[in-house]
């Protein structure tokens, strides 16, 4: 809540999308109250909760698939309100959507670029410009390992890491300045996710502010700098990764402080359960 | 743009793609079935029916084939954006009638009378595709309320207002013939008579096809209809494209009530395009390989689809059978293009064509 300005940006560390007071309502119930965070360029921030907590709320206000109702949204120290998604993507903020946003029918390179179509020409004869799209899909993919791919063939019939894949190469290429991953809903190999970590890993080293959704604790601790827990649409915490160890964060997650409140308990009555 | 920077994280340089061989980009392409349908149909009544053969035959197999394709081409686009359009029939009477009106009744000159009848269209389609967009509800249902209402308007408001279901005697009009050659001229090839519906069929189709799949517009109908919500996410403007689709069918009706218009001099309310009625626009899309839930169609497939039906139409009554059993055969080879769609899908995962 520091700085409001338009000022030159200080050199080390910049904030590259920050959260004043972000309210989000759902009718009447509030899914996001008063959350409040920076999340710094040339940082991995892990975003924690549990199911319903708001986890995919801020990742649809970040990403512009909803507006906020109240509070600050400031991408580059100015204040901004997507209308679309393809705002968000304009500003270099791109999203791994949790269903991966693929459409089956389409071909590999038409998914690629879906909403943000290279094209050439003058507007009554606009086209696509198919042949660049190809080739950028090819090479987008092979650096995530997905090699000898034919972008004409149809995105059903990749293989679902091959689809991951996609997600990941088109949120690299898009995002110039953020990177939101929301975990992918399919189980990913352990050989990918080891892919998608060196590229998270190499987007921080370029200055990218990203953002990771996990429900998995353990791997949040291995990547992340910063945790933004979440619980009840509200920030019920926000630490760096030298407050915390990977076991507290798993506590943190489980349940916070009820499970807190119920370990105390327990113990209290039971001492020989605090020796376990 | 980071991707560049990054090192290559496979084994392997990229390599270059293999293109699909000829045989599997053309059994990928949607409109197989109905090019297949199509050659079958034309063997077979250029032996039942050789008057069919004939210029007489061609120009009126080419002259149903382009007012249905007019409709189907609008239609092919809509329902591969996932959404049906039932009114696209009533909206071609209904607007020729406001047309007719217009003239008769209100003493307009032609010009300005067709401008209103299209922007009056272009409402209903406005109407059908804010309403299918921002309630959520089924276009079907949708459309097929705007059908009842614009059926039911037109032929009580023109009972009301010109005392008649029928306008007619429009040739006297002034502007009339002007337009005549827009929408009805033709060109006489022996004992054909070849209209110019055929061309404005040929160009539309030729400008839906190269819209469907060399435009940002064509990726965003594509997407619409078969993964809204992956389209929502990727910024895909979902609501303006379906939208403007709704206005593309109402006005491909507009444009199929005028040159009916303008041939016969009159309209006659509560009736029909020609021969066709609404539902035969969505069975000619459905020929031509489009899916009924989206995502995947083809507009040069709708355009055969309109052939083949017209083909076997004429077909049928060239040969002297009994013309009621033009309905049954109809719904054969809908019945065939559904199963071979199915089959083809299943077939070649390689859907698309490129």
């Amino acid at each position: 809540m520091s700085t409001a300005s338009s000022a030159p940006e200080p050199a080390v560390p910049t904030p590259g999308l920050e959260m004043r007071g972000l309210t989000v309502r759902h009718g009447n119930v509030p899914a996001l109250a008063r959350v409040s965070a920076t999340l710094m360029a040339g940082e991995i921030t892990c975003i924690l909760g549990e199911n319903g907590s708001g986890k995919s709320t801020v990742v649809s206000v970040l990403s512009g698939l909803r507006r906020h109702d109240e509070g600050e949204l400031l991408v580059g120290g100015q204040p901004v309100r997507f209308r679309s998604p393809r705002q968000a993507r304009d500003v270099g903020i791109a999203t791994v959507w949790p269903d991966l946003a693929v459409a089956p029918l389409l071909s590999v390179w038409r998914n690629f670029f879906l909403g943000a179509e290279p094209t050439r020409g003058v507007w009554p004869l606009r086209r696509l410009d198919m042949d660049a799209a190809r080739e950028t899909t090819v090479r987008a993919m092979a650096r995530v390992g997905v090699t000898g791919l034919d972008p004409d063939q149809p995105a059903s019939a990749l293989q679902a890491g091959e689809r991951q894949s996609l997600a990941v190469a088109r949120a690299l290429h898009f995002g110039a300045r953020a990177l939101i991953i929301d975990e992918p809903e399919t189980p990913i190999t352990v050989a990918r996710q080891t892919l998608f970590g060196q590229a998270i890993l190499a987007a921080r080293a370029q200055g990218l502010a990203v953002v990771v959704v996990t429900n998995n604790p353990r791997y949040a601790h291995l990547i992340g700098d910063r945790f933004l827990l979440l619980a009840h649409g509200h920030v019920a915490g926000n630490l760096t990764r030298d407050d915390v160890d990977a076991d507290v964060l798993t506590a943190l997650m489980a349940g916070g402080e009820r499970l807190n409140a119920l370990t105390d308990a327990l113990t209290a009555l039971h001492p020989e359960l605090g020796e376990r | 743009m980071i991707g560049d920077r990054l090192p290559a994280f496979g084994h392997l340089p990229a390599r270059a793609p293999q293109r699909r061989s000829f045989l599997a980009r053309a059994l990928a392409r949607p409109s197989l079935p109905a090019v297949v349908g199509l050659v079958v149909v034309v063997l077979f009544f250029a032996f039942a029916a050789p008057g069919l053969v004939s210029p007489f035959g061609l120009a009126t197999v080419l002259d149903t084939a382009a007012l249905l394709g007019i409709g189907g081409v609008a239609v092919a686009l809509l329902l591969v954006a996932g959404q049906f359009d039932l009114s696209v029939g009533v909206i071609a009477v209904a607007s020729s009638l406001l047309t007719a009106l217009l003239i008769e009744v209100a003493g307009w000159s032609t010009v300005p009378a067709l401008a209103v009848s299209l922007l009056a269209a272009l409402s209903v389609g406005v109407v059908n595709g804010v309403l299918v967009v921002n309630t959520g509800l089924p276009s079907f249902l949708v459309t097929l309320a705007t059908f009842l209402i614009l059926q039911g308007t037109s032929q009580a408001g023109s009972q009301a207002v010109a005392g008649a279901t029928r306008v007619g005697g429009l040739d006297q009009a002034r502007g009339w013939s002007s337009v005549v050659t827009l929408f009805d001229g033709s060109m006489q090839v022996g004992n054909g008579r070849f209209s110019v519906s055929v061309l404005w069929w040929l160009a539309l189709t030729a400008l839906a096809a190269w819209g469907l799949w060399r435009t940002k517009f064509g990726n965003a109908v594509f997407a619409c209809g078969g993964a809204r919500q992956a389209a929502h996410e990727l910024g895909v403007p979902v609501r303006r494209t379906t939208v403007a689709l709704f206005c593309l069918t109402a006005s491909a009706g507009w444009l199929l009530g005028t040159i009916t218009l303008v041939r016969f001099g009159s309209v006659q309310a509560g009736g029909t395009v020609g021969i066709l009625s609404g539902i035969d626009f969505i069975v000619v899309a459905v020929i031509g390989g489009c899916l009924l839930t989206g995502g995947y169609g083809s507009t040069i497939g709708a355009a055969v689809g309109a052939l083949l039906y017209a083909v076997a139409r004429q077909g049928i009554t060239l040969a002297g059978w009994d013309p009621r059993w033009f309905q049954a055969l109809l719904g054969a080879l809908l019945l065939i293009a559904l199963v071979a769609n199915g089959v083809v899908r299943r077939r070649l995962k390689a859907v698309p064509r490129s």
